[in-house]
């Protein structure tokens, strides 16, 4: 008598629970994500590439999920950490493409860990839109794997456009023509001096003071005296993130005069400007975007309120644009990845970061290069393409 | 004579992997060759004499940037012969500045060697204005595999041959008291740089032919010094006193590594610290301890 009420329920939850579950794997597009949550990348991947990620992923979910062939599809993020070891990349691709199905998977992190990958994505037919991996190798790189798209610009591109906002400094009669550059021996940062000496000498500069330092060097100030007893008009650090601050840190220290003061990656993170505050003003840095453009503020606003921490002002950006891109494309033509990657190949995407399409080479033409703090804010003074570029400031002092 | 036919056997059983499946199981499978050639080589070593070495990530990264340098210019297999010859010569040189030390010297030197190496190639490349390395092959996982196999095999016989010669007998008395072996008059510095060689040279040669995996070169992947450690552990973990026993350890420390990295994404490397503790604290001796342990029990269970 007391049994059968309590069997109903039970049948009536088994069956709810399989008409649940059925509906939940029957209605979402598996995304996967391989990045590094702890090992040296850990710090630039924690700001710029998995908070993007995870506000795309709420964003979709919340307006419903993504519409293929007319029905609503909800977004199921699988996600790995690669410890930064290109091996751990790889397992962990061939994981999501052979265990765990994903329909699609989200580019790795960093120039080494997506070329790691890129034969995978090639194998398995996914398309790969990397961000943070900058090469000057877009065209042979295409040719050997047709399914990888590059948006974030050139080694080439980084560097002359640096030389190109000096040379305009100089010729505007604002500053001399003696620059001091140094750089971080490591691959990325001797990269972009290699491509900028010979482009420095071409323009006219007089290189007075040349350097480089190991990466994870603690003590800087060696390389600030060095180039202050040079007295140059211009500082140039080809940097990564440590040595970044550390040299802005000497250059307070040492009160270096000069006229444009530049450190590479990590210059555009929030946290740049939230440690060195009023003294970073007039800092140039790799990167930039438009921070007054309204769907850039509504996209800072939302990465605020749903990570809890603020976007960068270069990568981050264009890491949701290329999850927006993915998302266009998928709405487009469906879940097929074979006629996503034609789609990316042949269409114009509307971003956050103004129209984005890709060339013969798989790469975006239009990108951000040079950008320099002003009242607080990292704004691009330089640019393939791109609107709202600003004015350039002068370097004055470290007050 | 027996033994040799079965383990020709187990390997040819092996080198069909790619037939069966040519995905993530064959992944796991160039994880597993790779650890196995790492680590039997490094307890062909360690394992007689007792001396620890981490300069596996070192003459790993050696190997990945002969690949790299030489892709454009030489074949694939001269450069893996190349980076086995470089890694040789390396260890050599290394042996003979160091293994007149003992003990914790010689732990400290090795894990040196590899940020000195990884400086040295930096600093060339810095000065000569080099551009990123790309490894652009039509080398695919499945010739990955079979070439990491290959030389997995080839480090078995090396073993089994070194555990047959005076060499061998050598090292073994140097590792129960190196005193003794130096007033029996052998040459106990000549009998260590030899041995110490083979894991440099394999563990270049592995990096030389893992480089196409990576497809692009920056020394702060290739001499990941991690890469030191996880070879020590999994070879602790199977035991280094048996050749066959860095084996044994790699294959389960492959897929625990798989299950934390998949189940767990968010505390990858915390529960990998742990299981490392959990690891040391039961298995002191690894699974060859154990298994000892368990035959000496039942032997003297029967003879009671």
């Amino acid at each position: 008598m007391n049994r059968r009420p309590f069997l109903k329920l039970v049948s009536a939850l088994t069956i709810a629970g399989a008409l649940a579950a059925n509906a939940a794997s029957a209605e979402t597009i598996r995304i996967g994500a391989v990045a590094p949550k702890t090992g040296p990348l850990a710090g630039g991947a924690t700001v710029t590439q998995w908070p993007s990620i995870y506000l795309w992923v709420e964003q979709v979910n919340a307006a419903g999920g993504l519409t293929v062939d007319g029905e609503q599809m909800m977004i199921e993020l699988i996600e790995y950490d690669d410890q930064t070891n290109p091996g751990e990349t790889i397992k962990a691709v061939q994981r999501l493409a052979t265990q765990d199905d994903a329909h699609f998977i989200i580019a790795p992190y960093g120039t080494g860990l997506n070329l790691a990958a890129a034969p995978l994505f090639d194998r398995y037919g996914y398309p790969q839109i990397a961000v943070s991996a900058i090469t000057d190798q877009q065209a042979e790189l295409a040719a050997k794997f047709p399914n990888m798209f590059f948006t974030l610009g050139t080694t080439t591109a980084l560097a002359a456009d640096v030389v190109k906002v000096l040379t305009d400094m100089r010729d505007a009669g604002q500053m001399g023509d003696k620059v001091a550059m140094v750089n971080v021996a490591d691959a990325f940062g001797i990269e972009l001096a290699t491509a900028a000496k010979p482009l420095f000498e071409e323009a006219g500069f007089d290189i007075v003071y040349e350097t480089s330092y190991p990466l994870g060097t603690q003590d800087l100030s060696p390389v600030i005296k060095g180039a202050a007893a040079a007295e140059p008009d211009a500082f140039v650090a080809w940097s990564y993130p440590p040595d970044t601050f550390g040299l802005t840190e000497q250059a307070m220290i040492e009160n270096l005069d000069v006229k444009a003061f530049y450190t590479a990656v990590a210059t555009p993170f929030p946290g740049y400007g939230a440690r060195f505050g009023s003294a970073a003003e007039g800092v140039l840095g790799a990167g930039g975007v438009n921070p007054d453009s309204p769907a850039f503020m509504e996209y800072a606003a939302a990465h605020e309120a749903v990570t809890g921490a603020k976007p960068d002002y270069w990568a981050s950006a264009t890491t949701y644009a290329s999850l927006e891109i993915l998302g266009q494309s998928i709405e487009a033509v469906g879940l097929d990845r074979e006629a996503v990657t034609a789609h990316l190949r042949e269409a114009t995407f509307d971003t956050i970061l103004g129209p984005i399409s890709f060339d013969e080479n798989n790469s975006n033409a239009d990108f951000w290069t040079v950008g320099q703090w002003q009242g607080g804010v990292f704004r691009g003074v330089a640019s393939r393409g791109r609107d709202g570029t600003v004015p350039v400031i002068l370097k004055d002092g470290w007050e | 004579m027996r033994n040799l036919i079965l383990a020709a056997l187990a390997f040819g059983i092996c080198a069909l992997l790619p037939f069966g499946d040519n995905g993530y199981w064959l992944g796991l499978g160039v994880t597993i060759a790779m650890f196995t050639t790492l680590a039997t080589s490094w307890a062909l070593f360690s394992g007689p004499t007792h001396y620890i070495s981490l300069a596996t990530a070192a003459f790993f990264g050696v190997g990945t940037y002969v690949t790299g340098l030489g892709i454009d210019t030489l074949p694939f297999w001269s450069l893996v012969g190349l980076a086995g010859l470089i890694g040789a010569v390396l260890a050599a040189l290394v042996g003979l500045a160091t293994l007149r030390l003992s003990g914790v010297y010689f732990v400290i030197f090795t894990l040196g060697l590899a940020e000195l190496v990884r400086q040295v190639i930096t600093w060339v490349q810095n000065n000569t204005g080099q551009k990123g390395l790309y490894v652009l092959t039509d080398l695919d996982e499945a010739g990955i595999y079979w070439w990491l196999l290959g030389l997995a095999a080839a480090v078995f016989l090396t073993g089994w041959l070194i555990g047959r010669s005076r060499l061998g007998f050598a090292l073994r008395i140097i590792g129960d008291d190196e005193t003794v072996a130096a007033h029996s008059g052998i040459n106990t510095a000549r009998a260590k740089i030899l041995l110490f060689m083979v894991p440099g040279a394999v563990a270049a040669m592995t990096g030389a032919i893992l480089a196409p995996r990576y497809v692009y070169i920056e020394p702060s992947l290739a001499f990941a010094p991690i890469l030191s450690f996880q070879v020590v552990i999994m070879a602790l973990l199977g035991g280094a006193s048996r050749l066959w026993g860095p084996l044994v350890g790699v294959i389960p420390f492959t897929f625990l590594l798989e299950t934390v990295s998949s189940n767990f994404p968010n505390q990858t490397t915390l529960v990998i610290g742990i299981a490392f503790l959990v690891i040391v604290y039961l298995l002191p001796n690894g699974f060859v301890g154990l298994l000892d342990r368990v035959l000496r029990r039942t032997k003297a269970n029967e003879v009671q």
